[in-house]
């Protein structure tokens, strides 16, 4: 299991995949930095102190951090997405699976090996991200989230999501389809929730509606609205209602059936992988 | 002894194409069998299939007495797949290395070094895959089939991107494997190097067997030429001990003899009347 996770990820590396995120991390936190320090303080010359109701610093970090977490996890699901999207077809039709299928270690120890090497990057890399973006908010602005932890896990379990389909796409369709099908996939699950959003702000009942399907159809958007609306759970009044207002789909309490159905949804998809791969010839 | 690779009735069907319409085989301890056949015959399909590839669609595969596909049935054969890649950034040795950890392989340092100077590429143990021509590459996939000391070796055109050189290496380690008592399906369209290594040759066509046998077994008598002033008279039906008689009839009808010559057809031209 362990080689084969090794193996996945050495040749995530040789092709430079990292290479390339790194810069582009590193780009995307530089830009982040400047941009929330210009947040805090913008926000505190339109936002008087005496506005005791609307904390300045809690709308411009909430809002700031909510957008770098769209960022980081779109970011997230493009890792996850290139890890993993020619992980069968792909490979097989290089020619680069066959020599290892063959060996006793056989075809659902490999899937799952290079899931788990796939999913735990992206998990390790969206929770560092996270993290760099919460202390990069405190240095600007001296404000936290009301939950640091929980929305990390929630980021992270959302990519690891963005992995499975991804994998599991890597059995039926070429590494490009599967590519551009799973982002547009992941981009649909995140408009979705946007429309919501819409839909909640301008009481629309059947805009809410699609967007409840939405969550139990692409749970990765039910996860990172639950993961925005923990950040500021304990903030009430109008703060909390500008805060819901915020761009890229705005918080939205997720609830624990959703939260287990998230779980639930990947376990099935991997299984629905796993069957798929062991009736393909190859 | 029970046979290393038996496969019984086996049938593949693609959608409306049958691939493989009842397949009978089997490959002895320590035999070296060639499988031939033309493009689309069948003969990658089987070896897929006993390597747990693809799955049959009617039929028994059993190698080393094990369903294939099963765990116990990829612990015992090695595979050289026909359009195979290993990662350009790997040297051999890694490779190698790689396989051993997949085949559980306890043979370490000492193995790696052995089959890489069994497929002359002693040399190369650092080189990465990128940097090794195609042949070096299709030698590595040999050595790499070779890992954990498999009892049957699946051969899948091993030697289509070889040079005669190249060839000539393979063929060397294709004996000295039969010697070691490794058992060998070799699938190719070198009839020339088939006839020359294997014990048996088998012949599918239209995912059937349509011959089977020893390259002598195989092999017939293709007439009698013989030389007149006229030019060259050939006798399709005439067996050696024909000659005289043919002789004899010749010069009573006036003819002048140059020579004579037995025909015996070559594997190639046994394979070519069965197939086309």
């Amino acid at each position: 299991m362990i080689t084969i996770v090794l193996y996945g990820l050495r040749e995530s590396v040789r092709r430079k995949m990292f290479a390339v995120v790194v810069v582009l991390t590193m780009a995307f936190l530089a830009l982040y930095a400047w941009g929330v320090h210009a947040a805090f303080r913008d926000t505190r010359q339109f936002l008087a102190p005496d506005q005791s109701q609307l904390d300045p610093d809690a709308v411009a970090g909430a809002t700031v951090l909510g957008l770098a977490m769209f960022a980081t996890l779109f970011l997230g699901a493009v890792l996850s997405v290139f890890l993993t999207l020619n992980v069968v077809r792909g490979d097989a039709e290089a020619g680069l699976l066959q020599p290892l299928v063959v060996r006793p270690v056989g075809r659902a120890q490999l899937l799952l090996a290079r899931f788990a090497g796939a999913a735990g990057v992206a998990a390790v890399y969206v929770v560092a991200v996270y993290a760099a973006t919460v202390a990069l908010t405190w240095w600007a602005g001296r404000w936290t989230p009301d939950r640091i932890v929980s929305p990390a896990l929630e980021l992270a379990a959302a990519a690891v999501v963005v992995s499975a389909l991804a994998l599991a796409g890597s059995v039926f369709f070429s590494p490009i389809a599967n590519g551009i099908g799973t982002l547009m996939f992941f981009g649909a699950g995140l408009m979705s929730g946007l429309l919501g959003e819409i839909g909640h702000a301008i009481h629309s009942s059947r805009l809410q509606h699609i967007a409840h399907i939405a969550w139990w159809a692409f749970p990765f958007d039910a996860l990172y609205e639950d993961a925005l609306h923990r950040l500021t759970i304990d903030t009430t009044g109008f703060a909390e209602f500008v805060l819901q207002l915020g761009p890229f789909g705005g918080s939205h309490h997720a609830g624990a059936p959703l939260l287990v159905w998230s779980a639930v949804y990947l376990v099935l998809v991997l299984l629905a992988a796993l069957a798929s791969f062991w009736r393909r010839d190859l | 002894m029970a046979p290393v690779l038996s496969v019984t009735g086996l049938r593949k069907r693609y959608g409306r194409i049958n691939a493989l319409k009842g397949v009978d085989l089997e490959v002895g301890s320590g035999e070296l069998v060639g499988l031939l056949g033309p493009n689309g015959a069948g003969k990658s399909t089987l070896v897929k299939i006993a390597c747990g590839l693809v799955r049959p669609s009617g039929g028994t595969v059993r190698v080393a007495g094990a369903a294939a596909g099963s765990t116990a049935a990829r612990r015992s054969f090695g595979y050289l797949a026909e359009l195979f890649r290993f990662p350009g950034w790997m040297t051999a040795d890694e490779v190698l290395t790689l396989h051993q950890r997949l085949a559980s392989s306890a043979g370490g340092a000492a193995e790696r070094v052995e089959l890489l100077e069994l497929v002359a590429l002693a040399d190369a143990r650092r080189l990465r895959v990128a940097a090794m021509s195609k042949g070096m590459q299709q030698r590595l996939g040999i050595a790499q089939a070779l890992v954990g000391g498999p009892a049957l070796l699946l051969l899948d055109e091993p030697t289509s991107a070889l040079d005669p050189s190249g060839r000539r290496i393979v063929r060397e380690l294709l004996e000295e494997l039969r010697a070691r008592g490794i058992s060998v399906l070799l699938n190719s369209h070198l009839l020339s190097e088939v006839e020359r290594v294997c014990d048996r040759v088998v012949i599918v066509d239209h995912g059937a067997v349509v011959a089977a046998g020893t390259p002598d077994e195989l092999r017939h008598p293709g007439g009698v030429e013989i030389e007149t002033a006229g030019g060259v008279r050939a006798f399709r039906d005439a067996r050696r001990e024909d000659v005289p008689r043919l002789v004899r009839e010749l010069v009573a009808a006036g003819e002048e003899i140059y020579g004579v010559r037995v025909v015996t057809a070559t594997l190639e031209d046994v394979y070519l009347e069965l197939v086309e």
